[in-house]
């Protein structure tokens, strides 16, 4: 067959296998992510059938998948959401970063893996996953449950921590030294402060340069813009998937809203084949040896992120069942540790990349599962006298 | 009845108040405009009882029956999008200078440069009022403008017959 004829067989093929895969997660309530990342190391080096053809294009629109990923995240939350997080969610973000992150840089360096690699691990095991995790409290109907504005600040947190992680990491994982990484940290914080900037000062402009009355002139505004700021951003050296961050939180909220939705069978074609990409790029003939650290990591940083969720939600004056679902919930890891661990192998370190596939592989299955039954847990390890309600107080500003 | 806002970081906004036998009860109101009125549990009162979900346009429906347009609900959509630009319910308290005068007397908007759109009167909601409107006490004014405009308009309006006469310019 000709080489245009095989890319279609071939993405015929990766499509009815993620859609296939798609539909029993969707069944049986889980994350697709474990799923697509099984179907790429089924189809990868190494694996059963692996992709020739239609390699060039699924390199690319994995890029593109993590751009859109990004974006998409930053069109959830409006500048207010993060300002107030930020205020009155502090603690409980640094908390979650210390508890979650010592865990993987310990156990990279135990393990003999460079710093620029542990930095890596440290951010994969940190990260939970927002999509899950929205995903999880919309199923499980959990909105409304007092708990909620814990857990949603602590991911809003992780994310806007993602933009000055992200640029630190590319430095050093580009081998730059002390200096060059503080010059990241500097291009990060200030590409944040520019982005909040836009967001408030000139939200108005923006609304009316990316608002038009058709869907595809919404979708082609925003992913030009998307495209150029993360090629900007990309050229300073502060990584692609941060300036379509910042483009997401500077579109103005009710702009957002309906970009999400315009933008969302784009994001999850190019998430999903993202997630298969990096599933073809692992050889699973290697990944053996890894699945034992992986699994070692899931179990301890499983418990210290149950400690971060049990901490948040009890500053928020929430009950001990209510503190347990919120760490449960907080369990999953998926998108994000694979967008870090991504980062990790491009520069050269795949041993992160096996270990990420098996963490995540792990816990995108046992988190949601922890979440779900977390009442019944909490029923049997919680004593009866840990059990009295905490007043129903909570982050509260009065109504005006 | 108070209501306090509980932010939902990109989900929406949750409401907390309490029934009139005295039990909590929470209103969710998604960014997309979707409902959720919900209860909580006795032994565990952070996870839901009972819940209604109403769609977007159910909702409306709902609080239009219940003879309150959404006025400041849209309003909090319009002022989401102009930066700089809040919403405030201000009520006009029982010893207020202006309780009993007309709307234009307070001259509100030349004082505060806050505009003042609506006024909720027990189940009427009075869309746009004239300067030669009566304020009563206990009249619900939904004014817009800056944050230091409605600070000023908070200000005026709580002034008694008694104190002297405020001289204010409009902030910027």
């Amino acid at each position: 067959m000709d080489p245009t004829g095989l890319v279609y067989v071939e993405l015929g093929l990766i499509f009815v296998g993620i859609s296939l895969l798609g539909g029993v997660a969707r069944r049986f309530g889980l994350s697709p992510i474990p799923l697509y990342l099984l179907a790429g190391l089924v189809f990868g080096d190494g694996g059963f059938a692996p992709v020739v053809a239609a390699d060039g294009f699924v390199t690319i629109a994995a890029e593109l998948g993590v751009l859109l990923l990004l974006l998409t995240l930053g069109l959830e939350f409006s500048p207010e959401e993060l300002s107030s997080s930020l205020r009155r969610h502090r603690p409980s973000g640094v908390v979650d970063l210390v508890l979650n992150a010592i865990p993987g840089v310990a156990v990279a360096l135990v393990i003999g893996l460079p710093w620029p690699a542990a930095v890596a691990m440290g951010g994969l095991t940190w990260v939970t996953s927002s999509g899950i995790v929205a995903q999880l409290l919309t199923d499980l109907k959990r909105t409304p449950n007092r708990e909620t504005p814990a857990i949603l600040s602590v991911l809003v947190l992780e994310d806007l921590a993602m933009a000055i992680y992200l640029p630190i990491l590319l430095v050093v994982l580009a081998g730059g030294g002390f200096l060059q990484a503080l010059g990241g940290i500097a291009l990060a914080l200030g590409a944040v402060a520019l982005a909040l900037l836009a967001a408030t000062r000139a939200s108005r402009r923006i609304g009316k340069i990316l608002t038009h009355r058709t869907d595809e002139q919404v979708m082609l505004r925003v992913l030009g813009l998307t495209m150029l700021v993360a090629a900007a951003t990309h050229a300073l050296g502060a990584s692609a998937a941060v300036g379509a961050f910042l483009v997401g939180i500077a579109i103005p909220a009710g702009l957002a809203e309906r970009a999400r939705k315009i933008l969302a069978p784009q994001r999850d074609l190019f998430a999903a084949l993202f997630f298969v990409s990096f599933g073809l790029s692992t050889d699973p003939r290697e990944l053996a040896p890894y699945l034992a650290v992986g699994a070692l990591l899931a179990v301890v940083t499983t418990v210290t992120k149950i400690a971060t969720g049990w901490y948040a939600a009890r500053r928020e004056g929430v009950g001990p069942k209510g503190r347990l679902r919120a760490g449960f919930t907080l369990v999953p890891r998926g998108e994000f540790s694979i967008v870090i661990a991504g980062l990790a192998v491009a520069a050269g370190h795949p041993k992160v990349g096996l270990i990420a596939t098996a963490y995540v592989m792990i816990l995108a299955v046992v988190g949601p599962v922890l979440a779900r039954f977390s009442d019944h847990i909490g029923a049997r390890i919680l004593s009866p006298s840990t059990l009295p309600p905490a007043a129903p107080s909570g982050s509260l500003r009065s109504a005006s | 009845m108070e209501f306090t806002e509980t932010l939902l970081p990109g989900v929406g906004v949750r409401y907390d108040g309490q029934s009139r036998d005295g039990q909590p009860i929470a209103i969710v109101v998604a960014h997309d405009g979707d409902v959720e009125i919900v209860t909580y549990q006795r032994t565990d009162p952070d996870a839901v009882q009972y819940r209604l979900e109403l769609a977007a346009h159910a909702a409306l429906a709902v609080a239009e029956l219940l003879g309150s347009p959404r006025v400041s609900a849209r309003l909090v959509d319009l002022t989401r999008e102009i930066p700089g630009l809040h919403t405030r319910r201000l009520v006009v308290a029982p010893g207020s200078r202006y309780a009993g005068r007309l709307l234009g007397d307070s001259k509100a908007r030349t004082r505060t440069g806050c505009s003042i759109v609506a006024v909720v009167r027990g189940p009427d909601v009075i869309a746009a009022p004239a300067p030669d409107f009566t304020l009563l006490a206990g009249d619900t004014l939904i004014a817009i403008g800056s944050e230091r405009g409605l600070e000023a308009l908070a200000e005026l309006l709580g002034l008694t017959p008694d104190d002297p006469v405020p001289v204010m310019t409009a902030p910027v």
